[in-house]
């Protein structure tokens, strides 16, 4: 069935210059993110990957490359795929003066999600936002806003999903509750998921290929066993600190 | 499981936000009290000065005892007309202003809340954002002017709607030229953040001395009459004291707020989606509150 489908994501040479004359904050970046895979993208401050999602979700006008987002191209056509696509990040807020119920209603009205009332149940069920539906966004805890976050994020049942470190500062409790979420989602919808993150444990656990951004530019990509035999690492946090270092595994132990 | 499709279109998109701002107010009565607070306050203020000046207080603008005839504000000559002049002017000037700050205030809220970059990663198109901003001055200013007219019959007497049906015209001449200047506005907070968010509360008081709210264009210095005609609202207020000094409809002037407010509308719609766009390669929108 997804064979018949676009891939949720289709990135050729997407480039952002911010000023003439600096460096690229992206630099050339090309790949494709089948429907219903997790794909990471890792690398360290200033590598890169939050002007990427921004470019991806057309809140950035890149200066070269094109994205086509599940067959709409996003320089043309960018609101037929924003109704389809989501996003989460712990750096944007939620208006926190609006209970949870009214941020989701709100998003579900801009969304078009068809019985809204029903789909902000399921949701309030799925999340446990029970205890606090009816308080202001303001007044939750890390855990709880990371949770309506999320919530907000799937309010359209979203067929490509773009995650902004979804689980920052969290606990690990709450960081794997929302890890086990996006598995769940992910399996029983078949959408595809992006997500930007420094936890390397989220990244093995979540992800099937990995893009490993430096100075803007893809410097490696593979699934994470494939990058982990590769580097000749137990884990994808060496790797990692490879990459972002310049280092071998014979440089590191020296 | 995969978005069911979406149901309303731009419709459903535009009362989304509109419900965001009314969910605000719903829960927040000190919210609705500063709707009216100003309004009534310039009214009870310039409703006094008037009442002083024309020497009837106590009595009615329109010498009917309790003031609660709002008729006479159409007869020669006299006192009352330059009462219903200078309280028509308060009122219909509150209506530019409110619809202004109305609309800029409202997307003003969406920046003090962070809450841009999930408005714009949503379907809502620019102009559906401009339309629900729209919409939500038209109720601000619905009852923060409204609760003024409402005072300025029962303290003065003085009916605004004793102008007649073309008093809606007017009106909405007003509220576009409030607009397109909240546009213009929202144009700059896109361009330069939350440092112009002052713009916001005063731009307009600096339009008003050549809006020739309470004096005629001809009080003005000859070369800044083609100033104030470039501005929809002195033809607004020339139209006004026209209904209420000569009794009649002055069709020209209407025609002219119509049209400059056509002009106004488009350039400040033209430098909105500029610097809209120049935000989006800025990379802008995402902190934009900062």
């Amino acid at each position: 069935m997804h064979g018949m489908e676009p891939p949720a994501l289709m990135v050729e040479g997407l480039s952002k210059t911010y000023a003439a004359g600096a460096p690229p904050a992206v630099d050339a970046l090309s790949f494709t993110l089948p429907m219903g895979q997790t794909w990471g993208l890792l690398g360290g401050n200033g590598a890169g990957k939050s002007t990427t999602i921004a470019m991806l979700l057309g809140l950035l006008v890149p200066s070269a490359g094109r994205v086509v987002a599940l067959g709409h191209d996003m320089a043309r056509d960018r609101f037929a795929a924003l109704a389809r696509m989501n996003f989460s990040s712990p750096y944007i807020a939620l208006p926190h003066r609006l209970t949870v119920e009214e941020n989701l209603r709100v998003y579900a009205h801009l969304y078009g999600v068809p019985d809204a009332t029903r789909r902000i149940a399921e949701l309030v069920e799925e999340f446990a936002l029970g205890d606090f539906a009816k308080r202001p966004a303001g007044q939750l805890s890390a855990g709880q806003k990371t949770r309506v976050a999320l919530a907000k994020a799937l309010v359209n049942r979203p067929a490509l999903l773009l995650l902004d470190e979804p689980t920052a500062s969290l606990d690990p409790d709450t960081g794997d509750w929302v890890r086990s979420t996006l598995e769940r989602y992910s399996a029983a919808s078949g959408a595809a998921i992006l997500l930007a993150s420094h936890n390397m444990a989220e990244v093995e656990r979540l992800c099937s290929n990995v893009l490993m951004l430096k100075g803007g530019r893809m410097v490696d990509d593979g699934s994470p066993a494939a990058l982990l035999a590769k580097y000749g690492r137990d884990d994808l946090e060496e790797v990692f600190l490879d990459i972002a270092r310049g280092r071998s595994k014979a440089e590191s132990a020296a | 499981m995969i978005a069911p499709s979406a149901r309303g279109g731009s419709s459903r998109r535009i009362w989304g936000l509109m419900y965001r701002h009314l969910a605000l107010y719903r829960r927040s009565w000190p919210r609705v009290l500063e709707l009216m607070y100003w309004p009534v306050l310039q009214m009870v203020v310039w409703g006094f000065v008037t009442a002083y000046l024309v020497g009837v207080q106590g009595h009615g603008l329109a010498g009917a005892p309790g003031g609660a005839t709002p008729s006479g504000l159409g007869a020669p000559g006299g006192a009352t007309i330059a009462a219903g002049v200078l309280l028509g002017g308060v009122l219909l000037w509150e209506v530019t202003l409110r619809s202004q700050m109305g609309f800029a205030i409202s997307f003003l809220e969406e920046v003090w809340s962070r809450n841009l970059g999930h408005l714009f990663v949503s379907p809502l198109r620019p102009w559906e954002l401009v339309a629900g901003l729209a919409a939500m001055s038209v109720l601000r200013t619905a009852i923060g002017v409204g609760a003024a007219m409402v005072l300025a019959f029962v303290l003065y007497g003085f009916g605004v709607w004793t102008m007649g049906p073309v008093l809606v015209a007017w009106m909405a001449a007003l509220m576009a030229m409030g607009w397109a200047v909240a546009l213009a506005v929202t144009a700059l907070i896109l361009r330069h953040g939350a440092g112009a968010e002052a713009l916001a509360w005063g731009v307009m008081f600096g339009l008003a001395p050549f809006a020739a709210v309470f004096y005629p264009v001809a009080i003005l210095p000859g070369w800044l009459q083609p100033v104030a005609l470039a501005i929809p609202a002195a033809h607004v207020f020339e139209g006004m004291r026209a209904a209420l000094i000569e009794g009649r409809i002055a069709w020209d002037h209407l025609a002219w707020a119509v049209a400059l407010d056509g002009v106004w509308l488009a350039v400040a719609a033209w430098v909105f989606l500029w610097q809209f766009q120049q935000a989006r390669v800025r990379g802008a929108l995402l902190n934009i509150g900062e």
